[in-house]
């Protein structure tokens, strides 16, 4: 068994490589890599012979902060894991924690946090279409996607609070009910995100720039992106149709109509094309959420887990005396480990609980997306030109909060 | 009826088994964990390597269980394998012939748990900067922990 191993980073540029080759260093602080990933390549000519991609340099200790906060103030932190899709992870995390104290959700929250998934989905995908095609000198199809990003984000500022880190979800509910409008200048949003989505597809999909820099590069089977772990939009453009919110439905999904698309050939080209696709599914779901949406409370009547109305703190004792309890001692959740994924923008986001009955999580552990494709990525960069590095790593949404945890 | 059909087809290779929320869970002896998985993939068709982490135990003896998921798409499941690891010989066999995602993964269970994955080459920290001392999710290593100042480089 070895026990000494060589150090990550410098060991790979210290060491000796093919005296034809030469050894480049990308990243991480280098617009392109997101100021996280830094990828040593070793170069024949131009092309890519070998990729070693080292991530970390947003390590935050994600994991160990959880078992140290109860249930409720480990929401915030899962904010920033995936930060172009905060809400998503919120609900993930809740869903784990509802599981395991045997809670069902409202039917208005179940509905609520299935439209809010969907939005975050088009932020996500929008932010990730946007970056890979400017990274390839696309500007105006950047400036309009930031524009429908920007959208979405100050409506959903309006309903959370926050444009970026919303903290929305509770255990047991979500943190307030709509406010009044929001529904129709969702629609309204959606009508925009239309149109601009429309035109990016007028400006990319038969570009003859784009093509070339995207069509047959970084293109995998299904059974190599299988091996690799790649989930997610990744996966489906490979051609395999793997959607948890078709194969495993949670939240709302098994009363939902819509569409999995999937790529041929697993190129650039695919990802970026079954994420605009994801687009028009995710609208098209958010307006059977709003048709089907459901009155009544957004959070279960359950004294052990929910925060009683800010109103009643400070005008009844009983509520003032729940509110202390639950923010002092916290929620605690019967003994017990669960595995909950759900279908992230990303792909699988997988957060792995167990909790020994007190109002720490014992153990947290997220399958993140990002994390499983850097481990992959190389075998897509190897043989392909240095100047694909960019446009492949842009297609595989990369989310350093997420990657590094 | 996955659980069933696991159970009577890896009859006397695993230790104990369970179901948590729906997901069948198998305890093995480090030894087994390959034939297990090799057969797991090969007859019911579990083709994604989803997760390893471990999870820290000081109190208990072994002290570490190296925690597996895996999805089949055959099977449309998942499925959970548990290893425990002694303190004194925290080693399991990789999975990296089988799957290359175990590749990253298994260097971050080493990273922050210090367990080693026989037949993995390639153990080098990746999420932790090198240098760093200790493995900081084991529950022994404190919040506050004081790390050596890593000298610049020339």
């Amino acid at each position: 068994m070895q026990t000494h191993y060589p150090a990550p980073v410098s060991s790979y540029l210290e060491r000796t490589a093919d005296p034809d080759s030469v050894v480049v260093n990308i990243g991480p602080s280098h617009p392109a890599t997101h100021g996280t990933i830094q990828i040593i390549a070793e170069l024949s000519g131009e092309t890519v012979k070998k990729a070693d991609v080292h991530c970390g340099y947003l390590h935050r200790g994600f994991e160990k902060e959880a078992e140290h906060h109860t249930y409720h103030k480990v929401i915030p932190y899962t904010d920033r894991l995936n930060y172009c899709s905060a809400l998503n992870n919120n609900f993930v995390f809740a869903d784990a924690v509802e599981r395991l104290l045997g809670i069902a959700i409202t039917p208005r929250c179940t509905v609520l946090r299935t439209l809010l998934c969907e939005y975050s989905r088009i932020a996500d995908h929008v932010t990730c279409v946007a970056a890979s095609v400017m990274e390839m000198g696309a500007m105006t199809a950047f400036l309009y996607l930031m524009t429908v990003r920007d959208y979405i984000y100050e409506h959903l500022n309006h309903l959370t609070g926050a444009r970026l880190t919303h903290s929305y979800v509770r255990i047991g509910g979500l943190a307030r009910d709509l406010p009044d409008g929001w529904l129709a200048r969702l629609e309204e949003i959606l009508q925009f995100c239309e149109r601009y989505v429309a035109r990016i597809h007028g400006l990319m999909d038969r570009n003859r720039i784009f093509i070339d820099r995207t069509r047959n590069v970084a293109a995998m089977t299904t059974a190599h992106a299988l091996n690799w772990g790649f989930t997610g939009p990744i996966l489906r453009s490979t051609g395999l149709g793997v959607d948890l919110r078709k194969d495993s439905p949670y939240l709302a999904y098994d009363q939902l109509e819509f569409e999995v698309p999937v790529g041929i050939k697993g190129d650039n080209y695919d990802r970026y094309y079954v994420r605009m696709c994801e687009i028009d599914e995710s609208i098209s779901m958010i307006r059977q959420c709003v048709r089907m949406l459901p009155g009544g409370p957004v959070s279960v009547d359950d004294p052990r887990v929910s925060l009683p109305e800010k109103e009643l703190v400070y005008t009844q004792i009983e509520a003032l005396i729940q509110h202390f309890k639950l923010v002092m001692e916290g929620i605690r959740v019967p003994p017990g480990e669960i595995y909950v994924a759900h279908e992230a923008p990303n792909g699988e986001l997988g957060f792995y609980l167990i909790s020994d009955g007190t109002a720490r999580p014992y153990k947290l552990h997220i399958r993140s997306p990002s994390f499983v494709h850097m481990g992959g990525m190389h075998t897509l960069l190897e043989g392909y030109q240095v100047a694909d590095v960019v446009p492949t790593f842009g297609s595989m949404n990369m989310i350093g909060g997420e990657c590094d945890r | 009826m996955l659980r069933d059909a696991l159970t009577t087809a890896l009859n006397g290779l695993f230790e104990r088994t369970g179901e948590s929320f729906g997901m069948p869970v198998l305890e093995l002896r480090p030894e087994n964990i390959v034939p297990v998985v090799n057969r797991l993939r090969a007859e019911f068709g579990f083709e994604l390597f989803l997760d390893v982490t471990a999870v820290d135990y000081p109190q208990r003896s072994p002290r570490f269980d190296v925690v597996y998921h895996l999805y089949s798409r055959k099977h449309n499941g998942r499925i959970r394998l548990k290893v425990s690891v002694p303190e004194d010989r925290p080693v399991v066999p990789t999975l990296t012939p089988l799957y290359g995602s175990a590749r990253y993964m298994e260097r971050e269970v080493h990273d922050m748990y210090g367990i080693g994955f026989e037949g993995n080459t390639d153990l080098r920290p990746i999420l932790l900067y090198e240098g760093f001392a200790g493995h900081p999710l084991r529950k022994d290593y404190v919040m506050d922990m004081e790390q050596p100042i890593v000298p610049y480089r020339e």
